[in-house]
């Protein structure tokens, strides 16, 4: 700490000379932020405003830079100095697009400012800089478990990258459920034909790859370490186990057909007629090109109906409630098979929303040419009378109850159910189901904890502390923001592909397949610069623990989102960088304190909070602390002044990485240093949460639900903490929040904490 | 019931009408029923009269006053977003009822339909005057009367501004070669009959 130098800069341009006294403000920085370098510049960004600052780091060892103009998400390469700690003082958006251009507020904008730069210049004194990892190392390998459709297309492609792939199957031959298909659904243009599987053609592939080692008939039976050093242990079924390192893993362990077992109103199992999507394939592979038989008793088929959505989009809740996004092209296709042996054959496909995918549209066009019959409507029940059946349906257009007599064969559309191992969650749902007066997860959860009951069987058998596999989402698909970071799990350096991470068919599947490889190559080489992957990609920061405080009270290990952190044998925990995402959860969580980041750290942002100047209880300047999450409240903030949508002069913001990282300590002083209140803006949460971190919002309402009882010691009312969901495109309503939550501190009064 | 959604009925529509081979194509989305100006007039309009196709139910769309109704305006083959050509499909159907001797009796576009195509047939020109008077006697001669009289005002003044010759109504004029005229309808005709199928 000896050989820190600060310097603060302070810009004019973009109108902040003219809005503001920026000779006030570098008196600010210079007397209060005790900066040894104080500069004000008419435009610190362009060339020689660079030119300046490099040349005091050069020159005048400058250690600690802060520089008080845009906001930290602007100019980010021209102030985006590796050498020295940076800190940014908001004072273009935060301050003056966001206040009114009017004389009268010109007190209020000025005393924002000052705040503003005494924040910078507190942050920045707490900051070191972030050294990166020195033990990073990675191996350039990629683990694939799964030789399905997806699992060879992962495997394939990190070859052409030029990366080294294991690829560990369960079966004795690659090829996974495209290999029990007669044909697949067009991937190519014209999208009219059913098309041979690109089975044989990968799996000839991969064997003359020299660069994809592949293991049949083996599992992986223990997962540990940490991206970039991932080691596993493969059984194969004669019982021997080798191991093998990987930098990076995708479980791409497809799909199961949901068991049409369970579908007896619909004939499964009455008659040897009725059959499920993989029976109709296996007829159709048995046929080899001739016409496709009646399985009851050879004879010829007349009539096949397909009924869609067999145990699928079940509201009733005893079947799949989703939708499995393929069967609808499966069905076409297969119907094509029939069309191709013999036109007269009549095949009706029995929907209730035909849904084709890419081009599928093309494909189901080619079915109608075909002479396939579409009807849309609801099958009731299929009976099966000697060696024929009767589907009773409802036709939705012409409103009928009708049915198809004398059909020789029936396929049942059933879904896709995810093979993603066990579900770590379940206690922690039936909990919470139960907490909501369901308790039926809990009593499912209960039976399954009885000595011989059936377990299920985890895929990757992670030696990591909450659980042998991924963490799931909804219905068993893996976790994964389907729309903002849809590779991305809740184990770094794992990726689910395929039909494991959402139902899909075989084009999509190989698509995310490849995309899936481009992220674990990602991951791969982050874990070699010791960076972060996504969403702080390239971060080198990574959590410091302090043994020495440490109560072991494990609420870090537990409240993680990523599994990075485990416990060592003497039960302390034990961080796992490479796994970390850098969001802060184990900071907030920590109740001594003892996790902090080099550059992020109870001390940064406790010294920014407290560097505020706190007017008394008489001057009706109420300050209000904003904490906002970096990756969309503070953006929506930034964008809401680009649109000078102006807001209360009496909040100052202060980013977080995650609402997560927030330590109730910043509360509490907070409320002991005066602030009438605390606006906490995250991103939504629950099962279609947009937290980027997943929990990390989620885990924030938690704790704050709990700090009524602080408040209540302080003798202060529960709105001066309140949380807030706030997206990244609420540019209208922030300010809208800021200004309402400041007319109600106005009416509750002012915080009685002033001045202590 | 066993001919139920099968293909029968289809091919037969493929064969005998008119773009017929269009209607499998028909996904059923309902543009062509909510795009419609008779919609609300019509028993079935023409998505289900597609979908009845294809459930084979041959009686009741034959049977059925629906694609009678159409007007074509062609607001349906306009926005159908599989192109099918909707109007003339409904025609085709009409033409099929009406040869099978399906079509509703006494449905007035088919009247009107019948009337034209005599009136039209028979000189190589349309004689307005007897087409009008034979549409106001179609219910009768007492309702003829009071249609004509209704339309007593609009008659005279056609024939005030020289629209309409009352002399029409002995003869008419027609066109020169009937005979090669008439020949050519036959010829026609037996082609469509051998082309659709018909004895």
């Amino acid at each position: 700490m000896a050989d820190m130098k600060v310097a603060a800069y302070i810009c004019q341009g973009c109108g902040l000379g003219e809005r503001l006294d920026t000779a006030a403000l570098a008196s600010v920085a210079k007397k209060e932020g005790k900066a040894a370098i104080v500069k004000e510049h008419a435009f610190l960004c362009n060339a020689d405003g660079i030119k300046m600052i490099r040349d005091d780091i050069a020159n005048e060892a400058v250690t600690h830079v802060m520089i008080g103009a845009c906001s930290r998400r602007a100019k980010t390469e021209a102030f985006g100095f590796t050498d020295v700690c940076v800190s940014r003082a908001n004072l273009r958006e935060g301050v003056i697009w966001s206040q009114p251009e009017t004389d009268e507020a010109r007190e209020t904008t000025q005393e924002m400012a000052e705040d503003y730069i005494r924040m910078g210049c507190a942050e920045v004194k707490k900051m070191t800089l972030p050294q990166g990892d020195p033990a990073a190392v990675t191996d350039r390998t990629l683990l694939v478990v799964g030789g399905g459709v997806s699992g060879m297309t992962a495997a394939l492609e990190a070859s052409k990258a030029g990366y080294k792939v294991v690829l560990v199957e369960k079966s004795g031959a690659l090829g996974g459920w495209a290999a029990k298909l007669h044909k697949r659904t067009p991937g190519k243009s014209p999208f009219k034909e059913p098309q041979e599987t690109p089975v044989a053609e990968m799996a000839a592939a991969i064997e003359a790859d020299a660069n994809i080692k592949v293991y049949l008939n083996a599992i992986t039976s223990k997962t540990g370490g940490a991206p970039g050093r991932f080691e596993i242990e493969i059984s194969t079924e004669s019982g021997a186990t080798v191991v093998e390192k990987a930098g990076a893993i995708i479980q791409a362990t497809g799909f199961e057909l949901y068991d049409a077992n369970k579908l007896p109103e619909l004939g499964y199992g009455q008659s040897a007629n009725v059959v499920d999507q993989a029976g109709l394939e296996a007829l159709a592979k048995a046929a080899k090109g001739s016409p496709i038989k009646r399985p009851s008793d050879g004879g010829e088929v007349k009539t096949v109906v397909f009924v869609q959505c067999a145990g699928q989009r079940d509201d009733s809740g005893k079947h799949l409630p989703y939708c499995s996004g393929s069967c609808c092209l499966t069905s076409v296709k297969q119907a094509m098979y029939f069309k191709e042996s013999n036109p007269d054959i009549d095949t009706v496909v029995i929907y209730s929303d035909l849904r084709m995918p890419g081009n599928g549209e093309d494909f189901y066009r080619s079915g109608q040419e075909k002479g396939v019959i579409f009807t849309k409507g609801n099958v009731s029940s299929v009976e099966a009378a000697g060696n024929q059946c009767k589907v009773n349906f409802h036709d939705v257009i012409l409103n009928d109850q009708t049915a198809i007599d004398n059909a020789d064969l029936v396929v049942l559309a059933t879904g896709q159910v995810p093979n993603s191992g066990v579900d770590i969650d379940t206690k922690l749902k039936a909990e919470i189901a139960a907490a909501g007066g369901d308790n039926s997860l809990m009593e499912a959860y209960s039976a399954s904890q009885v000595e011989g009951a059936v377990q299920p069987i985890s895929v990757l058998n992670l030696t990591y502390r909450q659980g042998p596999d991924m963490p799931q989402l909804k219905y068993g698909f893996t976790d994964s923001h389907f729309i903002c970071f849809p590779y991305e799990t809740r184990r770094t350096g794992i990726y689910s592909a395929g039909p494991v991470r959402r139902p899909m068919d075989m084009v999509q599947a190989m698509e995310d397949a490849t995309g899936a490889a481009m992220k674990a190559i990602q991951a791969i080489e982050n874990a070699g610069l010791g960076r972060a992957a996504h969403p702080r990609s390239g971060d080198l920061s990574y959590p410091i623990f302090r043994k020495e405080g440490c109560t072991q009270c494990k609420r870090c290990t537990v409240e993680c989102p990523f599994g990075a952190i485990d416990e060592d044998e003497q039960r302390f925990p034990l961080f796992n960088q490479a796994r970390c995402r850098r969001c802060g959860t184990c900071m907030g969580a920590c109740p001594v304190r003892v996790i902090s980041f080099e550059n992020y750290s109870v001390e940064t942002v406790g010294a920014q909070l407290k560097a505020v100047d706190v007017p008394d209880e008489f001057s009706e300047k109420p300050r209000i602390l904003i904490l906002a999450c970096e990756n969309d409240a503070y953006p929506a903030l930034d964008m809401a002044a680009m649109n000078r949508n102006v807001y209360s002069a009496f909040v100052r913001v202060i980013p977080v990485r995650c609402l997560g990282s927030v330590n109730t300590i910043w509360i509490n002083d907070a409320l002991s240093n005066g602030y009438d209140g605390i606006m906490m803006m995250g991103c939504k949460h629950g099962d279609d949460y947009q937290c980027h971190f997943v929990k990390g919002s989620e885990l924030a309402n938690v704790r704050m639900s709990k700090i009524g009882d602080t408040l209540k010691n302080m003798s202060l009312e529960e709105e001066r903490v309140s949380t807030f969901e706030v997206a990244i495109t609420d540019i209208e309503r922030v300010p809208q929040l800021i200004n309402d939550y400041a007319a109600l501190i106005q009416k509750i009064g002012m915080s009685p904490m002033k001045g202590f | 019931m066993s001919e139920n959604y099968r293909n029968n009925f289809l091919k037969e529509v493929e064969e005998r009408v008119e773009e017929g081979h269009w209607v499998k194509m028909c996904m059923q989305c309902g543009v062509c029923a909510g795009s419609c100006p008779l919609g609300p007039h019509w028993a079935h309009p023409p998505q289900e009269i597609f979908m009845m196709i294809r459930a084979g139910k041959r009686e009741e769309v034959l049977t059925s006053d629906s694609m009678w109704m159409c007007t074509s305006c062609y607001n349906c083959v306009v926005r159908c977003p599989r192109k099918l050509p909707i109007t003339h499909i409904m025609h085709g159907l009409a033409n099929l009822a009406y040869r099978l001797g399906l079509s509703p009796k006494n449905q007035t576009t088919q009247k009107f339909a019948s009337m034209f195509w005599n009136n039209l047939a028979q000189t190589g020109r349309v004689n307005e005057l007897k087409l009008s008077l034979g549409m106001y006697f179609k219910d009768g001669f007492a309702q003829g009367i009071k249609n004509a009289m209704a339309m007593q005002s609009v008659g005279l003044g056609m024939v005030k501004a020289k629209r309409l010759n009352p002399m029409e109504l002995f003869g008419g004029h027609g066109i020169k070669d009937k005979s090669g005229f008439h020949a050519m309808l036959k010829k026609a005709r037996e082609i469509e009959d051998r082309r659709k199928n018909f004895a």
